[in-house]
């Protein structure tokens, strides 16, 4: 199948749907790939070198729509003014399109997508599961917005990040507060840290502190006990005291740090408000505030989205292009996002793509099949479904508890009907005594069998030594001839109970110094 | 104390063996199945020590025995190293088989009694049976224990024609069995010993290095099978439940492994493992990666989930309190870092568990090969620590391999694989092992212990 990547006509966009590495990952897969003429330069990838990697160069743009099955884009279709028409009016039935779409916030361009027959797949729907976090281009533009967010900030900051002792004086490192440990934030804390900066974070999601930690910063609690909100929920749950208490702590903060990064959001609401201008007015002349949330409306009152506003000498930073302004990486990850998406379409590897609606990843994915808008998905299945699902077939000698997998029936029935026979033939000559013992023996070998198969194969160790101890039961036996006035028989019972002994004793202790190391 | 109490005695020291088996089903009921155990040995020893059978003339000699007996085995216990389980094991295993054919004989010395017709023919087939099982259950755990101490050579020992060798031994039993039982004596009975005992040891001998689980494993079972067959001799009920019950197990045991390795119990019993094969295998042409433990520990540091494959060279290095000090290091830095434990990894079954327990490695990041598998293409880094035919990929790509088909833990599949290894010799099985030369693969060489000591202190640094 035809891949097309047209140039993004989205003003100031510098993004590209693929690059020249992926261009031969997709040949490898089994697809043609088509660029239009410039797509890369904005991110710095030259038309030759998408040639060299084995794409077709087209200038025709409408051309370029109309010979593609798939489309790969990074900016949802919008009105193409060089071409005066609107993106979606070059998409035709049967065309696959792959870009951000945000259908929970364009429903009119939805509507007009649908009207064409496409199939959609949009990559900001991707479903959060762990086997689709290779797809997941919200995380890893996420990344690249919390590391440009840093570097806005240092580019705009009059000092620097790292304390520094010199001879000209000393230098006092910056601080920085992240409002909002998720993925951007956590981005945002690694890089103001290997620039040497004092980083703090807050975030109401107590579970992130762990994480804030292990990036070596310090996770910023209210004082203030939490009563049931705020352990998996999000502001919804706060209640106005928590709200409160955190707002206190934010005004606290300003007065303190140079440098507040903000990435507060929930999903399908605006933007939190969590830093007044008073809080701004608080800070000190060049502080620097970079507002991630600047496109849903900001976290900052004074934001003025995509610009940089000075208020009362702190610049507030509210571009809302950051990935953007990092192009040349940004592109290469979300190719590579693309690339893994069109690999679990295209299973058998042979460049063409099946959109199966029943791999959860892909369902989540496509908001638009044939025509016909399959948006929002059904509700996920429990995390652990699709895992399974996904889990490679178990070697055939593998199976559960395979000793008891039901084998032939006739085989099954054969082998008893000749353990009936052997046993019928024992009992006709054997003695009462002895049968009331064989009884024994057989109900115990099977009583065995169920309980040992229940055993964990890491106690396997601990197994052994024990039912070694356990064996050491046949001193019983020695103990039982000991009291004879046969002296050979009394030293060959001796040397027996001995050995049988140490069996028991070692058996016994070695097992339970075994089983106290095993600990959760 | 009376017959009747006895046996009550018996019934609950019984029922307490299978609760103690029954709870090894997991970790935190572990502990309170061995106080079963020990709860139900003690009950049975003191019933039958205290019962009918027992005059006041043996009691001195009984104590002084059981004294010295529980003293080395109290002695033993605690100075044995954890990685030396195996040969512990194998050892008490032997002390068993022992005991079965010194009890066998004195079985035999007390004589058949009025016993006559088919219950004299039954009693003299269970004590033969029963020395039969104990000299093969003695000599073959004596060489088991040779084999992993290392006094004796690993190598599978291939005496030409071994299977006749094996059955005329079989056949030669039986008939000196046939001999025994129509009035034959002593004499039978003693052949027959020396027979069983050589029995064993060749059995074992033929078996390989990395045949070994199935060894100890068997051993067990084999041991049980010998308390029981003394039950029989001795009609002693408990004798013969606890007899089948540690049969069953290690017959479990056996069987589980053996599937982990895809072989048939015959096969692996049989010996001369690595012999076989279809036809020529392929030969492996290609670089190995070498690696320096400063940039392990880089690769280490910059994965976010690191998955840890131990096996058999990281319980010789006893490396597994380095490695759990590099585990806490990466845990504590927000990496995921799991153990994957093939079931036959080291020298006798959950044997990796057991050293990575005693290291203090908490038992829910350990996993099996079934639950691990799956998730070695989403795994940064594998560090594969001194294993090698249970990483090995021409068990699945290679037909002509003689491990074909045995579930191997597809490391492979993970971005990068450091493999951790002496030098470039193959496995025990002796099969070369392409993941080695994998463009994904970096082979970090020498001493287990010493590298991850120098990878812990780049870590640290």
């Amino acid at each position: 199948m035809k891949i097309a990547v047209p140039r993004e006509v989205h003003a100031g966009e510098r993004r590209v749907a693929t690059t020249p590495d992926v261009v031969k990952q997709l040949i490898k897969l089994g697809f043609e790939v088509t660029v239009e003429a410039g797509a890369g330069a904005a991110a710095s990838y030259a038309d030759e070198a998408y040639v060299e990697a084995g794409a077709t160069l087209l200038s025709d743009t409408r051309a370029l729509w109309s010979s593609a099955d798939i489309v790969l884009k990074v900016r949802a279709p919008e009105s193409h003014t060089a071409l005066a028409c609107h993106e979606t009016e070059l998409l035709r039935a049967g065309h696959t399109l792959i870009s951000f779409i945000w259908p929970g916030q364009n429903p009119a361009l939805m509507e007009q997508l649908a009207a064409t027959g496409a199939t959609v797949l949009a990559m900001d729907s991707v479903p959060r599961i762990s086997r689709a976090q290779k797809m997941d281009a919200l995380s890893s533009m996420a990344n690249i917005a919390g590391y440009r967010a840093i570097v806005e900030a240092a580019g705009v900051f009059g000092r620097f990040f790292t304390g520094q002792i010199t001879a000209a004086g000393k230098v006092p490192p910056a601080k920085v507060l992240v409002i909002g440990a998720g993925v951007a934030g956590l981005s945002a804390i690694g890089t103001a840290k290997s620039m040497g900066a004092i980083v703090r974070a807050f975030d109401t999601r107590l579970e992130v502190k762990e994480q804030v930690h292990s990036m070596d910063a310090e996770f910023l609690e209210l004082d203030f006990k939490e009563e049931g909100g705020g352990s998996g929920g999000y502001a919804k749950t706060m209640s106005d005291e928590f709200i409160a208490a955190e707002m206190a702590l934010f005004a606290a903060q300003a007065c303190e740090v140079d440098i507040i990064v903000t990435t507060a959001l929930i999903p399908g609401k605006p933007a939190p408000k969590l830093i007044t201008a008073a809080m701004v007015a608080s800070m000190r002349n060049g502080s620097v505030i970079v507002d991630l949330a600047a496109e849903q409306g900001g976290n900052c009152e004074l934001t003025v989205p995509g610009e940089i506003a000075v208020r009362q000498g702190v610049s507030i930073i509210g571009y809302a292009d950051l990935p953007s302004r990092l192009a040349t990486q940004s592109s290469q990850l979300y190719a590579t996002n693309l690339r893994h998406m069109l690999t679990e379409l295209a299973p058998a590897k042979d460049g063409n793509i099946v959109v199966n609606m029943d791999d959860e990843a892909i369902r989540g994915a496509t908001v638009i099949k044939d025509g016909a808008i399959t948006w929002p998905p059904p509700p996920p299945t429990l995390s652990v479904a699709p895992k399974k699902a996904a889990s490679v077939v178990p070697p055939p000698a593998a199976h559960g508890h395979g000793a008891a997998a039901p084998g032939n029936p006739l085989t099954t029935l054969a082998t008893l009907a000749v353990g009936a026979l052997v046993l019928w033939g024992l009992g006709a000559v054997a003695p009462p005594a002895f049968m009331s013992h064989f009884t024994v023996f057989v109900l115990a070998c099977f009583v065995g069998y169920q309980v040992i198969w229940n055993v964990t194969p890491a106690l396997h160790t601990p197994l052994m030594s024990v039912t070694n101890a356990i064996s050491g039961i046949i001193v019983i036996g020695a103990v039982l001839q000991i009291s004879t006035t046969t002296t050979i028989i009394t030293l060959l019972a001796a040397a027996a109970i001995l050995l049988a002994t140490i069996n028991v004793a070692g058996g016994f202790l070695v097992t339970q110094r075994m089983l106290r190391m095993f600990q959760k | 104390m009376t017959t009747g109490i006895v046996t009550a005695s018996y019934i609950i020291a019984a029922v307490l063996f299978i609760l103690s088996l029954g709870g090894l089903s997991h970790p935190e009921t572990a502990r309170r199945g061995n106080a079963y155990g020990m709860s139900g040995m003690l009950i049975a020893i003191i019933a039958t020590v205290c019962g009918p059978e027992v005059t006041r003339g043996g009691l001195p000699i009984l104590m002084l025995v059981m004294l010295i007996g529980g003293s080395i085995g109290f002695y033993a216990a605690k100075r044995v190293q954890m990685t030396e389980m195996p040969e512990l094991v194998a050892m008490l295993h032997s002390f068993v088989g022992l005991a079965a054919v010194l009890i066998g004989y004195a079985t035999y010395v007390n004589g058949t009694g009025e016993m006559h017709g088919a219950e004299k023919t039954i009693h003299e087939v269970e004590i033969y049976l029963g020395v039969l099982i104990g000299a093969v259950t003695f000599t073959g755990s004596i060489i088991a224990f040779g084999k992993l101490r290392g006094m004796i050579d690993g190598k599978p020992l291939t005496l030409p024609g071994r299977h006749w060798l094996n059955l005329s031994l079989a056949l030669a039993c039986v008939w000196l069995g046939h001999s025994f039982v129509n009035g034959g004596g002593l004499l039978p009975l003693l052949i027959m010993s020396l027979i069983a005992g050589a029995f064993g040891v060749h059995m074992v001998m033929a078996i390989g290095g990395a045949d070994m689980p199935v060894v100890v494993s068997m051993l067990n079972s084999y041991s049980g099978w010998a308390a029981a067959a003394t039950g029989f001799m001795l009609s002693n009920d408990l004798l013969i439940v606890t007899g089948a019950l540690v049969g069953s197990s290690g017959a479990i045991l056996s069987f589980i492994m053996c599937r982990a390795m895809n072989r048939h119990f015959l096969a692996v019993i049989a010996g001369g493992f690595g012999t076989a094969g279809g036809g020529p295998v392929a030969a492996i042409e290609g670089e190995v990666n070498p690696l320096s433990p400063e940039d392990t520990a880089e690769l280490l540091r910059d994965a976010s989930s690191v998955v840890i494959v131990p096996g058999y060279g990281m319980a010789v290095a006893q490396a597994q309190n380095t490695v759990y000090e590099i585990t806490k290091h990466l845990r504590e830095r927000g990496k995921t870092v799991r153990f994957a434990i093939h079931p036959v990894a080291g020298r006798m079954p959950g044997h990796m568990n057991v050293l990575l327990a005693e290291a203090r490695v908490p038992y829910d990041i350990v996993m099996e090969m079934d639950e691990i598998n799956a998730d070695f293409p989403a795994t940064d880094v594998v560090l594969v620590i001194g294993a090698n035919d249970i990483v090995n990929p021409s068990a699945q790509d290679e037909p002509n391999s003689p491990i074909a088909g045995m579930p191997v833990l597809e490391v492979w599949k993970a971005h990068t694989a450091i493999v951790m290894k002496r030098s470039m010799a193959s496995g025990y099985a002796g099969v070369d092992n392409p993941l080695f030369f994998k463009d994904n693969t970096r082979m970090l060489f020498g001493d287990a212990k010493q590298s991850l000591d120098s990878v812990l202190k780049a870590l640290h640094s």
